[in-house]
């Protein structure tokens, strides 16, 4: 270390420095380097031990000497030395530059420095390290800050916001427009809406959203809500359950939404009757109902919501519940913060799909409760549907045969 | 009271890894856990450093702001602990953590990686002062027995200090000033807002 240093200090000495006195740790000929060259002490002063510090604070420039003994790495506003360093190499007589540090490598940013700039440009400071785990290679990632933001600030608003608006909305909606009633009542007759497979799959799907959702929702806000009122210890258990169901319940969910998609993709297509449709207020605003096959638009909208933004919120917890198995911390970051978003979106779209299915309609529950969704519904609400549905059972009937009933 | 910080001075940093040995050994802390790792930057070029890292015990921390359970807790010397009791393992705190500190004892089963581990600045957690309880959870509370960490006091090179701030500033402050060089307090900045400009 000694001898490289006194090596490089010999190399960038300049020639307005004396040779010996970059080579000497003599006393006397450090403090003549100062005063030749009172800003700039340089090299010699630098490398020396211990008492020639003491020797250069008793010289005449001693004002500056906790500033200027530094070579220009570490401050910032030492600028005119740092960018020389590569002078080092080279001894060039250039008689008015001053003399540089004595390692080639001073001239490096200090580490406030490089935090800084790795804040700035989103980077992160990491190395070689000599552990098994590659993760632990990263000595600091000021994302970490950006996340707790998002985290603490960002998603607490937008997820209150869609779930507390949503709910607001709904309830507006249920006050002024009222649940909407079958306009022609029961015909007593019924048509299958869905059958048990889709049933079942609906209700798998549904049970584990509701339980991941809460639980998810735990991890945001259970710590404001929950944990002041039911106390640390069975907020923990509470939560400690909630990730567990969370983690394993993302299977069955992953495997419903795949179900969903093979079983509806095909009458979720979106075509010009949904224009129609929004037009029209859905029947929800305005008066009438819009024609719908066997879903209307906005059936397909929560139906696409839920493929595509389930699938999303799936891909991206698997990355979560396999941490750091096919991404780096930033991708971890980034998973949470798209699984979290669109999480939040999901739940507040699910509640207007929930309150639409329960409260919000008679009779629409009774389509995935029992399957069996009486006619004049189904005609009010999917018209080609029916006619689609009556077509094919007249397929079955043999030519000829009497028409019975209504048929 | 002090305020307990650790100072990594990487221009004496030798790479030996005793620091991370004797905090190992002296928490017995198991495999695959390392709540204090050297990371060498520039490997091989120039302006190689090697620097200690472990919890840097921030002011505002924050994987306290983010923990789900808000199960951390600073103490009256500043040193950012949690209670494993509390802890679910949700790993929020890595995320958050710039120095990457928080430590767990599974990874990747599931999402189950069991309770978080991370330096406490030898000074063990809630549970009573150095009891078997407290040893096996959170390793040895040598500052309750009047001691700083290990991984500092047992430094060969004197690189990684611990100790109250002021104090430790004043050491690191005065070695630039006579050596004439130093490339500052490595995660002042980002765990402090404090920049030590040497």
């Amino acid at each position: 270390m000694r001898t490289t240093l006194a090596l490089l200090a010999m190399l960038a000495a300049t020639p307005v420095l004396a040779q010996p006195a970059s080579t000497q740790p003599a006393g006397p000929s450090a403090t003549q380097a100062p005063q030749q060259q009172p800003p700039h002490p340089g090299a010699p002063e630098v490398q020396a031990p211990v008492p020639e510090a003491g020797a250069g604070r008793g010289a005449p420039g001693a004002g500056q000497v906790p500033a200027t003994t530094e070579p220009g790495r570490t401050t910032p506003a030492q600028q005119p030395v740092a960018p020389q360093q590569p002078a080092a190499a080279a001894p060039t007589p250039a008689p008015a530059q001053p003399a540089p540090a004595p390692f080639g490598d001073r001239g490096q940013p200090d580490a406030a420095e490089l935090e800084l700039m790795a804040t700035l440009r989103g980077e992160r400071i990491s190395g070689r390290i000599s552990i098994p785990n590659q993760t632990a290679a990263n000595l600091i990632q000021p994302a970490g800050r950006s996340w707790r933001e998002y985290h603490n600030v960002t998603l607490a608003w937008v997820g209150g916001i869609a779930v507390l608006g949503m709910l607001a909305i709904l309830a507006v909606f249920y006050f002024t427009r009222g649940r909407i009633r079958m306009e022609h009542g029961y015909s007593g007759r019924t048509i299958t809406r869905f059958n048990i497979l889709e049933r079942a799959n609906h209700w798998m799907v549904a049970s584990c959203f509701i339980i991941l959702g809460l639980s998810g929702l735990n991890l945001t806000f259970g710590r404001h809500l929950l944990l002041p009122i039911i106390g640390p210890e069975a907020f923990t258990a509470l939560s400690t359950w909630g990730k567990l169901a969370h983690n394993f319940l993302a299977f069955p969910f992953t495997l419903g939404i795949v179900v969903m998609l093979l079983l509806w993709a095909k009458d979720n297509i979106p075509n010009k009757l949904d224009i129609v449709w929004f037009r029209m207020g859905g029947g929800l605003v305005g008066k009438g109902h819009p024609p719908a096959g066997r879903f209307n638009a906005g059936q397909k909208m929560v139906f696409w919501m839920t493929v595509i933004g389930g699938g999303l919120v799936a891909a991206s917890g698997y990355l979560l519940v396999f941490p750091f198995t096919v991404t780096n911390i930033e991708g971890q970051q980034w998973a949470h913060m798209a699984h979290s978003l669109i999480s939040v979106l999901m739940i507040a779209g699910i509640l207007a799909h929930i309150y639409i299915g329960s409260l919000g309609m008679e009779h629409a529950f009774d389509a995935m409760g029992s399957g069996q969704v009486d006619i004049n519904w189904a005609r009010d609400h999917h018209s080609l549907w029916v006619e689609e549905e009556l077509a094919k059972a007249r397929a079955t009937v043999a030519k000829g045969a009497k028409a019975a009933g209504a048929d | 009271m002090a305020r307990m910080k650790f100072l990594c001075d990487s221009d004496r940093c030798i790479e030996c890894n005793a620091c991370v040995t004797a905090c190992k050994n002296e928490h017995e802390v198991p495999w695959g856990i390392n709540r204090r790792r050297v990371v060498t930057i520039n490997d091989g070029k120039p302006g190689e450093r090697s620097i200690s890292m472990a919890c840097m015990h921030c002011t505002d921390a924050p994987c306290a702001a983010v923990c789900p359970v808000s199960c951390f807790y600073t103490t009256a010397d500043a040193i950012v602990l949690h209670d494993k009791d509390l802890c679910i393992g949700c790993g929020y705190c890595f995320y958050a953590c710039p120095f990457g500190a928080p430590q767990y004892p599974r990874v990747g089963n599931f999402g189950g990686r069991g309770k978080m581990d991370k330096c406490t600045y030898c000074a063990g957690g809630p549970q009573a002062d150095n009891t078997l309880v407290e040893y096996t959870q959170y390793g040895a509370n040598r500052i309750a027995e009047g001691k700083l960490p290990l991984c500092a006091e047992m430094c060969s090179t004197k690189a990684l200090l611990a100790g109250d701030s002021d104090m430790i500033a004043t050491i690191y402050r005065e070695r630039v000033q006579k050596r004439g060089y130093g490339s500052g307090a490595w995660g002042w900045r980002t765990a402090y807002r404090e920049t030590l400009g040497a």
